[in-house]
This record gives structure tokens, C-alpha cells and sequence, in this order.
């Protein structure tokens, strides 16, 4: 089936004209139409749109002037604004909202050829680790446990990239990362997923949620892909003041450089009470992988790291209440009418934001208000920069570092709701990464003993994707994952 | 550090999201469970620490004071709930 080609053999494929844009595309439209209705992964499916990019791919194809990514079909998260296309992040207060213009990422990807299929559910906001906080309905994993039908999550809050892709009805994905929500639903679905530096991906046209940790990137079904992907999607942008002004590597290169006389160190304090023997186990096993590999596994401390969550759970919040801000009702998005301006505005947002989005709200707005400022904001940052000398000291002494990417597998839709800190127990491995900017990539390495997906996350020093890359496929050669989800397009 | 009902108040005043009576309980719990977990950071020594303001190491580029956008209201009032003209209507603010 040509859903089941990686990105590069589809990119091959086409070049040697084995099938055409449209027939890939086409290909992927009717599994999408097949598939979608079990997982609602897609909010928003753009066929006609679609059809018309393959067409121009293919004449590209023909003329011999077409970009690396020439119809390769992608799920755009419902983050990135598409010009003329519906954007709503999520919310029910995005809900009207249609896009005058294309985000840097997106526009990156469509200058290379890229197809665009649709738009992928996601927390709202982005706010989340289980894709249930979204207005339009949560995603369904394509993945189950072994003789147990329940419906899990995909993560959150990329869930819809990252089901799509897993459940091949989608080639590749665009998927964004504030506190681990391009590796955590990477590794729940069984797929790879890496969160760039911190400046790498352009944020223009992004819809904002905490400036300072928002990093977009890919999710694929290998590390080699990814690397493609994150060739197109990077690269200096002018109209993000913290976009990074330097050349983007030939990442899928790197992937092949291996691994042999890397450092890889090991950070004591992720080996966490309580984690899970069989994660504890696969941890093990890459380290042994890479060791056999002929890298050099060290043990390393990284003293700050159980402050990450809670200094996440300030900065997030303060920066959201700051950017959402703008959601009153007056200029674009939802609005809920009031007898004057105040109760507009507060019946907007009342109306508009799900409950998870306002608590982070009020959380922002609190330690942000007068007389609070210092004890939490102001102390939250220091912490970040202590969270960031750590990995800046151990980075002098080792390439990369490999933890697990999650302290559990994918857990059933309604489960871990009763709190929210529960909920954002999920990140505390990715956090780290967002607080200090540095890249982060989820690797598939193995099985659950209920048949699920584990991941393992490589950190690497700040625009040092290459390093992360090959590691990353290092493991990924090792593990040699081939499992697939029951929901998938042709099963 | 626990926020009473007046305070759950004050800051969906100032966050200017409606929050009807009934939901300030609930709220008030979430927010103190909340409030009460990020207190470990109470723990950590930041003294003499300078604090990390943004994502990126780099200094922010300046750009040339000039305008280089502009002349779209139709673009900018396009997704306007309400509209009058090119300005956006509001309920009367002044009597």
C-alpha cells in the first residue's frame, strides 16, 4: 500500500515517477476517510486542497524543479495558522477563525512541495498531555492494550499529529512542544518526534501559548523522516525576534554518522521512585545498545530537575494569561455578547476557553498580579536558570543525554483526570528541555507487556540536532520497532 | 499560601473570565491544589541567581524603525465578529 512507504521511500517513489502526487495523495484521502472517523485526529480534512497541491507536484515532478518535500502529504496541527484555512488551536473560541496569512513553518514546508491534508485535533492551546482537553472531541489512540478494547490517549498535546501519523493517514506531521507535547504523544503512539532548539523553528504564525517554550517540529514514522522534516520546517525567520540567524545542517545526514566515541550520559535524578520496572528495563537496554554501538554511557547529575515541573506550571501559565489576552471577543474568534464591554469580554472567555484553560489562566494571572510577582514569577525564573546551568555543566562532559521519554505508556481516555497535577506528572522528563531551550527527540525503543509503545528521549546541547539525530537512529537501528497499531489504514 | 472564595473572585476579575458562584468552589480547590505543589520550589537556594528571562541565550535583534507592513484593513477586519465600517464594534463604552 502506498500509505505504508516512509517519507523518503515516498519521496523516492515519486522522483522515480513509481506513482504520482495525486495517487499518494489520493491514497491517503480515502485511509483518512476510512480511518479518521475512530480516532478523530484530524479536525478539519482539506481534500479539494489537497488534490490541487498533488496536481502542481506532479507537474513540478515532470518539469524537474521540484522541492525536496514535492508532494509528500502532510496533517498541519491545528496550531499553525494556514492562510484561508480554519485555525482554532483547539478552542471554541477559534472556532470562526480563519487565517489571513500562513505561518513561517507551514509556508516553509509548502515552498518545498509539501501536501497539505488537514488540520490535527490537539489540547486546546496546546494545553494538555492527553489530547482530551480539545473543544472538537478528543483523539483516540490507534494503539489498544493486549485483549483490552479500552480507548486510550494519544498524549497530548500534539495527540492528533501524533495518531495520525501512527495510524498512517498521515506521511508526516507539524506538531509544537511547550512542556513535551511533541515527545509525549511520540511516545505513547509509537512513532519519533523531536522538539528542536529553542529559536530553530520559527514561531510566527503559531498561535502563542508560552513564548518563551513554544518550539514547533515534526512527528514521522522514523527518525530519518523526522530529520527531513525538520530541514524544511527550520530556518531564520525575521518576523520572530527569537528566531535563530544560523544555517540548518543536513539533519538527515547526521543520522548516519552513528555513534561511536559519543559520550552519552545518564542524569541519576530521572530515575525517578515509582517509575515502572519495564520502562526502568528499556532504559537499560538502549544504554546497552548505544554501548554496543561504542559510546561511552557516563553517569551525570542534573540537580534541578525534580523543580522543573513546578517552575514549568509558573512560567507556562504566566506567559499564557499574558497571550491569551488577546481572546476578548473584539478583533477575531468567538464572541458571546454582554450588556457592555467588561461582561463581553468576560462572557467570551467564559464561553470560549474549556476548563483546563482557564485554570492555567487564573494560575498566570495570580502570580503574575501585584504582590506576588516576585514570590512566584520572579523565583520560577531563577530556577530556570539554575535548571539550565545543569544541563550546561553536564553538557561540558557529555554529547547527549538518554532518559525515558514518559514515566508511563499511553493510559485510557478519562484516567489521571481526577487532579490536574496528575495530568501534568506526565511531562516531568520533557520539561526540562522546554525550561532550558535545548533540543529533544522520543525514539520508538519497544513494547509495553500490554503491547503498548515506550519511547526514549535523546537531549542533546542547543543546536546540536545533528548529535541528537545520531543517537537517535543509533537506537533506532538497535530497537529495530516494528510494531503497529490495530487502527491503521489498511488493517 | 491558600486562596480564599474573595480571591478566586478577584483574579477571574482580573483574568475577566466570568466565573458564576457556583464554580468558585471547584475552581478554588484546583487552584490551591495547584498553588500548594509549585510551594516546593520554596526549597530551592536562588540566591545570587540572575533570572533566565526567555527561551534563547542570544540577543534580541533590533530591526530598521520603518514600516514594512500595513494597508490590509480588509485582511485585519476580516475576522472581526463585528464591524462598523473599518473599525471594530463594541457594546457603547461611553453614555
Amino acid at each position: 500500500m502506498l500509505t505504508d512507504l516512509t517519507l523518503a521511500e515516498a519521496r523516492d517513489g515519486l522522483r522515480a515517477r513509481k506513482f504520482s502526487a495525486v495517487e499518494l495523495t489520493d491514497a491517503y484521502l480515502a485511509a483518512i476517510e476510512a480511518v479518521n472517523p475512530k480516532l478523530n485526529a484530524y479536525v478539519l480534512v482539506t481534500g479539494d486542497g489537497a488534490r490541487a497541491q498533488a496536481l502542481a507536484a506532479d507537474a513540478a515532478l515532470a518539469r524537474g524543479d521540484a522541492g525536496p518535500l514535492a508532494g509528500i502529504p502532510l496533517a498541519i496541527k491545528d496550531l499553525f495558522c494556514t492562510e484561508g484555512v480554519r485555525t482554532t488551536a483547539g478552542s471554541r473560541i477559534l472556532e470562526p477563525f480563519i487565517p489571513p496569512y500562513e505561518s513561517t513553518v507551514t509556508a516553509n514546508l509548502l515552498r518545498d512541495g509539501a501536501i497539505f491534508l488537514g488540520k490535527a485535533n490537539m489540547d486546546e492551546f496546546a494545553m494538555g498531555s492527553s489530547n482530551m482537553t480539545s473543544a472538537f472531541g478528543p483523539v483516540t489512540s490507534p494503539w489498544t492494550r493486549r485483549g483490552d478494547n479500552r480507548a486510550l490517549v494519544p498524549g497530548g498535546s500534539s495527540g492528533g499529529s501524533a495518531a495520525a501519523v501512527s495510524a498512517r493517514i498521515a506521511l508526516g506531521a507539524t506538531a509544537t512542544d511547550t512542556g513535551g507535547s511533541i515527545r509525549q504523544p511520540a511516545s505513547f503512539c509509537g512513532i519519533t518526534g523531536i522538539k528542536p532548539t529553542y529559536g530553530r523553528c520559527s514561531r510566527w504564525g503559531v498561535v502563542a501559548f508560552a513564548s518563551s517554550l513554544d518550539q514547533a517540529g515534526p512527528v514521522a514514522r522514523n527518525v530519518e523522516d523526522a530529520a527531513i522534516l525538520l530541514g524544511s520546517m527550520s530556518g531564520f525567520d525575521p518576523k520572530d525576534s527569537t528566531s535563530a540567524d544560523l544555517p540548518v545542517p543536513d539533519f538527515a545526514a547526521a543520522c548516519r554518522r552513528g555513534v561511536k566515541g559519543l559520550r552519552i550520559g545518564v542524569p541519576r535524578e530521572y530515575r525517578s521512585e515509582g517509575m515502572p520496572a519495564e520502562i526502568e528495563a528499556l532504559w537499560q537496554q538502549g544504554l546497552g545498545w548505544l554501548r554496543e554501538a561504542g559510546a561511552e554511557i557516563v553517569d551525570v547529575s542534573l540537580p534541578h530537575t525534580k523543580y522543573g515541573l513546578a517552575t514549568y506550571y509558573i512560567v507556562a501559565p504566566a506567559e499564557a494569561s499574558s497571550n491569551l489576552a488577546r481572546y476578548d471577543g473584539v478583533r477575531f474568534g468567538a464572541r458571546t455578547s454582554g450588556e457592555d464591554l467588561a461582561s463581553l469580554y468576560e462572557n467570551t472567555r467564559a464561553e470560549g476557553f474549556g476548563a483546563e484553560v482557564k485554570r492555567r489562566v487564573m494560575i498566570g494571572t495570580y502570580v503574575l498580579s501585584a504582590g506576588y510577582y516576585d514570590a512566584y514569577y520572579l523565583k520560577a525564573q531563577k530556577v530556570r536558570a539554575l535548571i539550565l546551568k545543569d544541563f550546561t555543566d553536564v553538557f561540558r562532559n557529555v554529547d547527549a543525554l538518554v532518559t525515558p521519554t514518559a514515566p508511563s505508556a499511553a493510559f485510557a481516555q478519562g484516567e489521571k483526570m481526577d487532579d490536574p497535577i496528575t495530568m501534568y506528572l506526565n511531562d516531568i522528563f520533557t520539561v526540562p528541555a522546554n525550561m532550558s531551550g535545548i533540543p529533544g527527540l522520543s525514539v520508538p525503543a519497544g513494547l509495553d507487556a500490554q503491547g503498548l509503545p515506550l519511547g526514549l528521549q535523546v537531549l542533546g546541547r542547543p543546536f546540536d540536532e545533528e548529535t541528537v539525530f545520531a543517537v537517535g537512529a543509533a537506537l533506532e537501528r538497535a530497537a529495530g520497532f516494528t510494531a503497529l497499531p490495530g487502527i491503521r489504514a489498511g488493517a | 499560601m491558600s486562596l480564599d472564595p474573595a480571591t478566586v473572585r478577584r483574579i477571574a476579575k482580573l483574568a475577566r473570565i466570568r466565573v458564576d458562584e457556583a464554580q468558585v468552589e471547584a475552581l478554588r480547590t484546583d487552584l490551591n491544589s495547584i498553588l500548594g505543589w509549585i510551594e516546593q520550589l520554596n526549597e530551592v537556594d536562588v540566591t545570587g541567581v540572575e533570572p533566565l528571562t526567555g527561551g534563547t541565550q542570544m540577543a534580541l535583534r533590533l530591526r530598521e524603525d520603518v514600516v514594512n507592513d500595513g494597508g490590509i484593513a480588509d485582511a485585519v477586519l476580516g475576522n472581526a465578529p463585528d464591524r462598523n465600517g473599518e473599525y471594530f464594534a463594541v457594546p457603547k463604552v461611553v453614555e
